[in-house]
């Protein structure tokens, strides 16, 4: 045995990188906030998938939840853009290289009020992409009123009471086109962590709702998005496990009622039905159990839909494979014989 | 050269009249939806094919089918292709307007007319040939549906007749119209073109003195819309993201876009398309998916007009402030609001210039021809990536949807400009980077592209408040510093931007400012100050903001100048009165024109002669 005290070896994924490859700048978000627990989610996952930081971009709109891109994975490109209009940013974005990983932060003011157009045509397109709303019901960087996901009756601070319906946002998304759709609690680290892991997994639009609870302004007595109201209505519609395309060992919901998914890179969400007789491949059904959770005063979460075979927005415009933006210039200038051509025709 | 000035003959026969040869303007007055459209396009272009300098301007109404529209086209031998402010030939054929028509006609204009409408009551002054069009169109368009469209053709041979239009061109002009596909119609078309021509030769007897004799002023040049020339600009310029979403006038650029993409750029091996055209859910979404494509390294752009631009504003100045290359087209159209959609103006030069809250300034392109449609937004994309920054392109409808005769097109001579972007090799040699620095003193930073597989490559891009290294902030030291950085950097740009062309008269105390199409009445303008007041001028045809040294030097030569420009509150002046002295901006005087048509060279000349007479 030897004698010479060696550093244990850094713990290190399936690409040679460690944890630390995946983290952010320091947050600057409340302590407690449900959006630096979501954060965290992001730094395991990519690193447990060992997915390569440089072909990730991240993209985020205005608010809290927006600044968060940059407390993860500090070594992909990042864009905070505009108040709501993060679809088309990263639209752009991806159009322009379809081998970058995309995945989107916003918040409930961003997805559901001011950019609520831009979310709704993003699920048109089942654009490859991770769309994560960070959902606290309330505007944080300007200091607590309501946001369009507030539920009706849910108090604020100051008292006053909601009296508008909320937009479910996953009700969205099922209606108008993603193909993999999912609510998660930012407490519950298992179900968000297998979620994200699918969503990375998944070949076209991801939309996970995260009730992320604001410590600061919505975290008190007669609000819904708050941490206890949350702990104590979360209403699991299934139970699943994520199995990585290069591992299948790591299987931990038992044999039974179990439907396996087959993710677009082999990966296997397997899902196990919890007591309701509930098909992830049926939007309709998902839209009922949100409905009838949503009328008892409970916040479902889990898979409500996964769909791996609908063409992508890149398949249908049948974009060349290689990123676009670095083309060369033989490929993207037609020659000059094609000018002459059609100045030929025009005289 | 000069114009030579005709009296109007009297219509009485037998007076003796002095041809009026290659030299006039024939209106034909209509209904929007009545396919008169192909009817106007055949008789330019087989005027064009006689080697006649020409040009056609269609003035039509926000609607799908029932309100009127013109069309006019003008003949000049002089080469002069704006819009002429005189009709001396009508073709009346939309019953609403024709008296109002007829009655705004000059003494001694000749008028074709649909029969019925009993025109030649109206006055006494006119040349009058009323043409039986319904009793034409029978015989020659059994299918009674169709007849309504045919019905126009007729008068393309009533014309042709009476100004001497060789009917050869005409048959050839409509056949290259219809193109193979559609051989059939084009007979049909054919047909009732015959029959127009054959009416007026055993009908009429000329009384008018207007007509065309071939000449040989057009060999080599191609008829072409703006809008088609800057989209084929934006192919040759390996363009690969394109956004859109349709607004009049500029519909057509991205329309005409996608013909040429699907025909030039779909990769022979892969038989994908080397391109992404993507109609947005509005304008706000257009800059976003340009902006965030051309952060991803693609060459983006997007067309639009007025109502687009306000709404792109908070867009373009987050394009400004993280950096961004885009490229814009504003086919402008009159405003404020909704305006006019489908009238003229060069309306959006401030708001473009300073679009966006807080302190925001972008270059613009001013093409004035198809021919810098195409040259131009090839230069937009070097110079957006060159600068990192939004670069406008604009138009405006009288440009961008009219047909215009012009020189053919040159192939890019220089390969594409792709800015300062780092390699993962670059990366390595230079051990990183900071996103915001002014290494080469040029106020332009370094990127790097997402996907750049390097752990140094990444920065991150935000609206918020950044130094350097594209880390936020909100130090006051930083701000400043980062906001000198992008003044430095407009300051740099304006040595890359097109150069005005300048004609410097030295007998000339005033000086013409004109740009986009404003140019053509400013041009024809010179030439009738000359010869019909003996005013002498300079011209400075702008074509770019910021302005370049050449603009004030070309102010400091004269002592009055005008800025000919077609909007009310004299937007480019404005602009020049932003940068220049006090006693350069004492000799500038706006000669502007916001009605909605192509601003006429005769406005030009009345407004100059009597602010000179002041």
């Amino acid at each position: 045995m030897s004698t010479t005290l060696t550093p244990p070896p850094k713990k290190v994924n399936r690409i040679g990188l460690e944890v630390a490859n995946y983290k952010g700048a320091k947050t600057t978000l409340c302590a407690g906030c449900g959006h630096n627990a979501i954060s965290e989610r992001i730094i395991e996952s990519f690193y447990e998938l060992g997915v390569q930081p440089w072909s990730v971009a991240k993209f985020s709109g205005i608010g809290c939840s927006s600044k968060s891109p940059a407390y993860f994975l500090g070594l992909s490109h990042g864009f905070n853009g505009v108040h709501g209009r993060m679809p088309s940013v990263a639209t752009g974005a991806m159009l322009a290289n379809r081998n970058l990983l995309g995945i989107g932060a916003t918040g409930d003011g961003d997805t559901a009020s001011i950019g609520l157009g831009q979310f709704m045509h993003l699920l048109r397109r089942n654009l490859p992409f991770i769309y994560i709303i960070e959902d606290n019901g309330v505007y944080g960087l300007t200091k607590g009123q309501f946001s369009a996901t507030a539920d009706l009756g849910s108090k604020l601070k100051t008292g006053v009471i909601n009296d508008l319906p909320p937009f479910d946002c996953c009700s969205l998304a099922l209606q108008c086109g993603a193909t993999f759709v999912a609510r998660s609690f930012s407490g519950d680290k298992k179900q968000f962590q297998t979620i994200l892991k699918t969503a990375i997994a998944h070949n076209g639009l991801s939309v996970i709702d995260v009730i992320s609870p604001c410590t600061t302004f919505n975290d008190h007595e007669g609000s819904t998005k708050s941490y206890s109201y949350v702990k104590e209505h979360d209403e699991l519609l299934n139970e699943i496990d994520f199995v990585p395309f290069y591992d299948d060992i790591s299987v931990e919901i038992a044999e039974g009622e179990v439907q396996e998914v087959e993710m677009h890179d082999g990966s296997k969400l397997r899902i196990k039905k919890l007591g309701r007789d509930y098909d992830p491949s049926n939007k309709f059904d998902a839209l009922k159990a949100i409905d009838e959770a949503g009328k008892k005063g409970e916040v479902l979460t889990g898979v409500f839909y996964v769909e791996t075979n609908k063409p992508n927005f890149m398949d249908l415009l049948n974009v060349e494979e290689a990123p676009l933006a670095t083309l060369p210039e033989s490929k993207v200038r037609p020659p000059k014989e094609a000018l002459d051509q059609v100045m030929e025709e025009l005289r | 050269m000069s114009t030579i000035e005709v009296s109007p003959a009297s219509p009485r026969s037998g007076e003796f009249q002095q041809p009026v040869v290659n030299d006039f303007s024939i209106q034909v007055a209509t209904i929007n939806g009545s396919g008169s459209q192909t009817a106007n396009s055949v008789l330019m272009r087989a005027i064009f094919q006689m080697g006649i300098p020409v040009s056609g301007k269609n003035m039509f109404p926000s609607n799908i089918q029932g309100l009127p529209t013109w069309f006019t086209i003008r003949a000049s031998k002089y080469g002069y292709i704006g819009r002429k402010k005189e009709v001396d030939f009508l073709v009346a054929m939309n019953p609403e307007t024709a008296r109002e028509d007829v009655m705004k006609l000059d003494r001694g204009a000749a008028v074709v007319y649909d029969e019925p409408l009993k025109l030649d009551a109206l006055r006494s002054d006119l040349h009058f040939y009323p043409v039986p069009f319904d009793k034409l169109v029978g015989p020659v368009c059994p299918e009674a549906k169709l007849r309504k469209l045919v019905r126009n053709m007729i008068y393309d041979g009533i014309v042709a007749h009476l100004v001497s239009i060789d009917m050869e061109e005409i048959h050839s002009a409509l056949f290259k119209q219809f193109g193979k596909k559609k051989a059939k119609a084009a007979e049909l078309n054919w047909g009732a073109c015959q029959a127009g021509f054959d009416y007026a030769a055993k009908t009429f007897t000329k009384s008018d003195p207007y007509r065309v004799k071939r000449m040989n002023a057009t060999a080599g040049k191609i008829i072409i819309d703006g809008n088609a020339a800057a989209a084929l600009g934006c192919v040759f310029a390996g363009a690969t993201v394109v956004i859109w979403y349709p607004i009049t006038p500029s519909s057509s650029l991205v329309e005409s876009m996608i013909g040429y993409l699907k025909r030039f750029r779909i990769d022979k091996e892969t038989g994908k398309a080397t391109y992404a055209v993507v109609q947005a859910e509005d304008e706000l979404s257009a800059i976003g998916m340009v902006l965030g494509a051309g952060w991803a390294g693609a060459r983006s752009v997007t067309s639009t007009a007025g109502p687009g631009i306000s709404l792109m504003s908070e867009f373009v100045g987050l394009g400004y402030y993280a950096e961004i290359p885009a490229v814009i087209f504003d086919v402008q159209r009159v405003g404020p609001s909704t305006g006019l959609p489908t009238r003229t103006a060069q309306g959006d030069i401030i708001s473009t210039a300073l679009l966006s809250h807080g302190d925001t300034k972008h270059p613009i392109l001013f093409p004035c021809s198809p021919e810098e449609c195409f040259s131009m937004a090839i230069g937009a994309f070097d110079l957006a990536e060159q600068f990192q920054t939004p670069v406008f392109v604009l138009t405006d409808l009288d440009l961008g949807m009219n047909n215009w005769m012009a020189e053919p097109f040159e192939y890019p001579a220089k390969p594409m400009n792709r800015g300062k972007v780092l390699t993962a090799e670059d990366l390595d040699r230079l051990g990183g980077f900071a996103r915001y620095k002014d290494v080469d003193g040029d106020g332009v930073g370094y990127r790097t592209l997402p996907g750049t597989p390097h752990p140094q490559a990444a920065y991150f891009t935000r609206g918020s408040g950044h130094n350097e290294k594209a880390q936020y902030t909100e130090r006051e030291d930083d701000y400043v510093h980062n906001m000198d950085r992008l003044a430095h950097k407009f300051e740099t740009l304006r040595a890359h931007v097109p150069p005005p062309v300048v004609d410097y008269n030295p007998k000339a105390d005033i000086g013409f400012v004109a740009f986009g199409t404003s140019h053509y009445p400013a041009q024809e303008s010179r030439d009738q100050l000359k010869s019909e007041f003996g005013i002498e001028t300079s011209y400075l045809r702008l074509r770019a903001y910021p302005f370049t040294p050449e603009v004030r030097d070309f102010v400091r030569r004269h002592k009055r100048i005008y800025v000919i420009e077609q909007n009310r509150d004299e937007q480019m002046l404005s602009l020049m009165r932003l940068e220049f002295d006090a006693e350069d901006i004492a000799k500038l005087r706006s000669m502007k024109y916001y009605g909605g048509l192509p601003l006429d060279a005769r406005t030009v000349t009345d407004d100059v002669v009597h602010q000179e007479e002041k």
